[in-house]
């Protein structure tokens, strides 16, 4: 197969991953890296690099809509982008002294996760009515667009949310996704963020910690341009075209067959892993 | 409401951040369209070789190699340059966060945002050294 045929199929199946991840709040990234390793016989190294590219490109392009809508806490963000770069720094480093069969396993176990947190759906906690010491002297609380006016919020578990956000930040580097799971589960039940903000601040935090990963992979080499350039173009298009669907499809059905794609792919991953073939 | 006191609001700057991000992801896809073109008409005929790690050679790893490569109009060199807008245009968006929070005067996000932004300018230009 020449450069042009690769480069047309991987084009193709980033536009699928991007429409998908986007419909189902995954991300496209949970299922780019399975993809160029398993079915395109891509070194994981590669995979990881283009991936993370395309995780920028995702959060970035979606911003905008978020912004309009009001609903995301910069404060937040940006302390807890503190937590999550170092993550990125940690997670990219051990990264490149990590066989890549270790990778690969540790991929299919996050993907289970992913998975299964798919499957299952998250109840937003009841809103905290008393204010907490730390985040009032963080600046956290704040409010957000209702219909018929704004609603206040506050914010509790800051230690635990941070902890969570370190987490999120190196799963994101060693592995090149977003792990906005992760990112939105410390949001909503350690710190109690309504849903609608949690999910538009951690869009923009998943940005800045893919860009923090990044950094370390373009500078170790990993980044391949002719590789990453259609997972990028692809990733970033379906994704866009996915969000304008979203309030159409029957997400329900949808997130089950993703659920059960993802798993398989984690099966696979770990095998492979296992097996030395990775 | 936090932020709204004198300055941007809050608000104010998420839109012009926003605008921000589109531009960089605007201009990172064309450069990365372009590039891509440009190589697949020169090289896709090629077979594609990612089954071993080699690594990318020096002139794609490193901000400066990569402008110099870029201007010769490579394609290899347009692409990575995209990327490289691609991962700065977050970047940038902190370095305006740090200065919306001095507008608003608030000292402890100026902090917070410059340590953000600090770990950022380490990964892309201090671990390269390595």
């Amino acid at each position: 197969m020449d450069i042009i045929s690769f480069t047309t199929l991987i084009l193709l199946s980033s536009l699928i991953a991007g429409f998908l991840g986007s419909l189902t709040g995954l991300g496209g990234g949970v299922v780019i890296v399975p993809l160029l390793t398993l079915v395109f016989g891509v070194d994981i190294r590669y995979a990881i690099g283009a991936s993370l590219i395309s995780v920028i490109a995702t959060s970035s392009g979606a911003a905008s809509a978020y912004v309009k809508e009001g609903f995301s806490n910069m404060r937040i963000g940006m302390f807890l982008e503190v937590a999550t770069t170092l993550g990125a720094l940690l997670g990219a480093f051990i990264a490149t002294k990590l066989s890549t069969s270790i990778i690969a396993v540790i991929f299919g176990l996050i993907l289970i996760h992913s998975s299964y947190l798919t499957m299952k759906r998250i109840s937003s906690p009841k809103p905290i009515v008393k204010p907490d010491p730390l985040a009032t002297r963080l600046k956290f609380d704040g409010s957000y667009p209702v219909p018929g006016g704004w609603e206040s919020y506050h914010v509790q578990g800051v230690p635990v949310g941070f902890c969570l956000m370190f987490l999120a930040g190196s799963i994101s580097g060693l592995l090149g996704i977003g792990s906005g799971a992760v990112k939105v589960l410390a949001m909503d039940q350690a710190m109690h963020l309504p849903f609608k903000v949690s999910t538009a601040t951690s869009n923009f935090m998943i940005g800045v910690t893919a860009a923090c990963g990044a950094g370390i992979y373009l500078n170790r080499g990993y980044i391949d341009p002719v590789l990453s350039a259609p997972v990028t173009v692809g990733v970033l298009l379906g994704s866009l075209f996915g969000a304008r669907h979203l309030f159409m499809a029957k997400t329900r059905n949808l997130r089950i067959i993703f659920s059960a794609v993802i798993l398989l792919l984690a099966i696979q991953m770990i095998y492979s892993g296992i097996k030395g073939r990775i | 409401m936090a932020g709204q006191k004198q300055g941007w609001s809050d608000h104010q700057v998420e839109i012009f951040a926003g605008n921000l991000l589109r531009c960089g992801v605007i201009t990172a896809a064309s450069l990365v369209i372009i590039g891509v073109l440009i190589y697949l008409f020169h090289n896709g005929l090629a077979l594609p070789d990612y089954k071993s790690f080699k690594g990318e050679p020096q002139e794609l790893r490193h901000v400066g190699g990569i402008l110099k490569y870029a201007f010769s109009f490579h394609g290899r060199g347009l692409i990575q340059l995209g990327l490289l807008v691609l991962i700065a245009t977050p970047i940038a968006r902190v370095a305006l966060s740090i200065f919306a929070f001095l507008r608003q005067r608030d000292k402890l996000y100026v902090i917070v945002t410059s340590i953000v932004l600090v770990v950022l300018c380490y990964s892309l230009f201090g671990a390269s050294s390595h």
